[in-house]
């Protein structure tokens, strides 16, 4: 009877969901699509992944030890995330200093200046991903084409994207019925068939990890729905009213980056909204700028820049939409 | 499909231990400590002095002014002291310590195990013999009964819920009661309507207790206007405005209570209590009990007398585990821990769980990663990761504007967070500090 008891405030449980075993959470449900990697794009697609996360953890521990002078927090998975999804977002020929800069830009700049995990505004792959773009843009936009597993990762054979050769044929006053002969067919779009970053092709192995991530409780449906639904719709609008001149929405869902902005970068926690009416505006916003830039602005693609765009009006979105209250606030005196 | 609150919830590990372990009657322990204020409101003034013999039953403190509550004597014996103990909530307070001598009852109680069915009293009389009998709401609010069942001028009262939900964790208590003394509960459910004078009445039950639910639909075929609703396992679906959206569809409004939408909520054990009194006059000087935790011997629910020290309810369910760390007077969730266990179950007692030492301590804190989950768990529709900081930052008159006040410190928040913020401990200190002012700003 001489225990010494611990009194605190209760609740005295805690969900065993940590933040460790989220972050791993993501990272299992990247699995699908990083094996899809491999299978179509090889050593490059191994050599760019490892460079990534390796570089995303090792400037997180320095800046945290170095500049911080802080405890060092690698267990929480958050740097393995972000490196994972850089390497995603990049070509899988990209050579291994241009990946290092992308994680310095990445954990250094967008993550550890805010103050490290959970004060970042920006997604900090994106951020890493799309000032890779803007200074390497030769680099970033030589695309291999998949052809099995293949080694020599440098040599790989390049080609354009779906969007590109879309972009590119319509700006040269090509009808789109034309340019889909080019083109993969939805089936094979969906298998991940195509040219484009390393880890975006593969719908189908993103679906996989998406659904997990749902029924884990990870992520909930409203931002990867919201903004596949509004691509879906703003770009069926746009091609019944022209199917000429505009892709069907089947295409615009499964080319480039929208399955994996969808679902692995929309949803990044620290930089979306916190109440699901916000997360539905959000996505909404996402799959609008993704739809307006891929038809009307210099770039094929877009949604990186949507995400990275909407990011910026997440604290706005947390303070003006509010959760449905309990109870009619009635007035006192 | 059961009925549920439509917003938010948790579904913490149910760990119902003690669901199908009856009630055992505790003997009646060498002596008790009697706290005089086992309520919300002012404490009672203690009416006998140091070597007076009492009986069971016995008024020993009267209650003071409205909101207040008189204390019988559970036991029959010798008034050993009138003196200051460490009750339940870790705070000094005046108790009547009395040495047990046989088990001698007042003589108007009703002893006897029959059922009383007919209800002979008038409203007035009902009302009264609450307040006589020292009645406070059991489900660990304590609230004094007799006020509950007098419907404010102004307002109508149209509805009579029961609360048998026991979300928490670990509890069985109302459980066990109701299987065990369903009719007398629906008994006391029919009570309290007349003396609200309402025709309705639902007892509100967790899916998880099956057999109670339907025992109770079963008997309630013979109470006129009495339903059982099953609700969905969720928590805190035991929260008074959480039960009452879910049986009703009525929102309690912020700031207000059930009567404004026409509800009055009692709990299961109330409604127990209140037929004894009413049926049986028998003062609430008895309470059942849960004892229950992953290492202990022997769980059980308990029927004890009120002032029984809870180390010897803790010796009746095999005795404290060597590697306890934490002991909780009340659920998981909403409970308070102990600093020692040589205090006295006081009429709010629901249970008493013995965590071991690896559960009864916080896991690490770290930052914030904005993921939600506390405002989808949210039952209230708050942000709690909101109000928390603002609380942290002292913004208190944002805090208010963020309705800080709606929160019933369920602890939902908490519970979910992957960071393992003390989300509740801050917004805790926000709430106090903004009912204070608003107080303040009313007496200005």
């Amino acid at each position: 009877m001489n225990n010494i008891l611990n009194v605190s405030p209760s609740p005295h449980q805690q969900s065993p969901e940590t933040t460790r075993r989220l972050m791993y959470g993501v990272v299992i449900a990247l699995a699908p699509a990083l094996a899809a990697s491999i299978w179509y794009f090889g050593e490059g697609a191994i050599i760019v992944t490892l460079t990534s996360v390796l570089a995303c953890v090792a400037v997180e521990y320095l800046v945290q030890k170095y500049i911080l002078k802080t405890k060092p927090s690698l267990t929480d998975g958050s740097a393995v995330v972000t490196g994972l999804l850089l390497a995603f977002n990049v070509p899988s020929n990209l050579p291994v200093h241009i990946i290092v800069i992308g994680a310095i830009v990445s954990i250094g700049v967008a993550k550890m200046t805010f103050g490290g995990l959970g004060s970042n505004p920006f997604n900090p792959a994106l951020v890493g991903r799309v000032f890779l773009l803007i200074s390497f843009p030769v680099q970033m936009t030589s695309w291999p084409v998949p052809s099995g597993f293949q080694t020599g990762y440098l040599d790989a054979v390049t080609g354009a994207t779906p969007l590109g050769i879309m972009t590119e044929g319509v700006k040269a006053g090509e009808t789109v019925t034309a340019l889909m002969e080019k083109i993969p067919t939805h089936m094979q779009l969906f298998y991940g068939y195509m040219g484009g970053s390393m880890g975006e092709v593969a719908a189908l192995a993103l679906i996989i990890g998406g659904v997990y991530m749902i029924w884990r409780k990870i992520i909930t449906w409203h931002i990867p729905i919201s903004i596949l639904l509004t691509v879906a719709i703003f770009t069926g609008i746009l091609w019944l009213a022209d199917p000429t001149k505009f892709a069907d929405p089947g295409f615009h869902l499964l080319t480039g980056g929208i399955m994996l902005g969808a679902i692995f970068m929309a949803t990044d926690y620290v930089t979306s909204p916190m109440t699901h009416k916000g997360m539905i505006i959000y996505g909404i916003g996402i799959g609008v700028i993704t739809v307006l830039i891929r038809n009307w602005g210099a770039y094929p693609e877009g949604v990186s820049f949507a995400i990275l765009i909407m990011n910026a009006f997440v604290p706005l979105l947390n303070m003006y939409i509010k959760p449905p209250r309990f109870g009619k606030e009635v007035k006192h005196g | 499909m059961f009925k549920t609150f439509p917003k938010g919830g948790i579904h913490p590990p149910e760990n119902k231990l003690t669901a199908d372990k009856p009630i055992v009657v505790l003997p009646v322990p060498p002596q008790v400590t009697v706290p005089v204020s086992q309520h919300i409101g002012a404490p009672a003034t203690p009416m006998v002095e140091k070597g007076a013999a009492v009986k069971a039953g016995q008024l020993i403190a009267q209650a003071k002014g409205f909101v207040s509550a008189n204390i019988h004597s559970p036991v029959s014996g010798k008034v050993s002291k009138v003196d200051t103990v460490v009750d339940t909530t870790g705070y000094k307070q005046t108790a009547v310590v009395i040495d047990v001598e046989g088990d001698e009852w007042v003589e108007t109680i009703d002893r006897s195990p029959s059922l009383v069915r007919d209800i002979t009293m008038t409203r007035e009389q009902i009302i009264e013999r609450c307040q006589q009998c020292g009645l406070v709401g059991l489900g660990g609010a304590t609230f004094p009964t007799h006020i509950k069942m007098t419907v404010p001028a102004g307002k109508k009262c149209d509805m009579v819920i029961i609360n048998g939900v026991e979300c928490e964790p670990y509890l069985t208590s109302d459980h066990r009661l109701m299987l065990e003394k369903g009719a007398a509960v629906l008994t006391g459910a029919a009570i309290i309507m007349q003396a609200l004078g309402v025709e309705t009445g639902v007892v509100g039950s967790e899916a998880n207790k099956p057999d109670a639910i339907s025992h109770l639909t079963e008997l309630a075929r013979d109470f006129k206007g009495i339903t059982i609703q099953p609700l969905k396992v969720k928590y805190p679906q035991g929260g008074e405005k959480q039960l009452i959206k879910a049986c009703t569809g009525r929102e309690v409004p912020s700031g207000g209570l059930p009567v404004d939408v026409g509800v009055v909520v009692q709990n299961v054990g109330t409604a127990f209590a209140v037929y004894e009194a009413v049926q049986k006059n028998k003062p609430l000087m008895e309470r059942v009990v849960t004892v229950t935790g992953i290492e202990v011997k022997n769980p059980g629910n308990f029927q004890v007398r009120i002032g029984t020290p809870l180390t010897a309810l803790i010796e009746a369910a095999g005795g404290m585990p060597d590697d306890t760390g934490k002991v909780i007077n009340g659920g998981p969730m909403m409970g308070k821990a102990l600093a020692m266990t040589d205090v006295p179950v006081t009429k709010g007692s629901s249970g008493i769980i013995l965590f071991p030492s690896a559960l009864s301590r916080r896991a690490e804190v770290l930052p914030c990663i904005r993921c939600g989950k506390c405002t989808a768990a949210c039952a209230m529709g708050l942000e709690p990761w909101l109000i928390s900081v603002l609380s942290e930052k002292a913004m208190w008159e944002k805090a208010e504007q963020e309705r800080i006040t709606d929160c019933m410190e369920c602890g939902a928040c908490a519970y979910t967070c992957p960071s393992k913020l003390p989300l509740l401990d801050y917004i805790r200190l926000g709430k106090s500090t903004v009912i204070r002012m608003a107080r303040e700003r009313i007496t200005k």
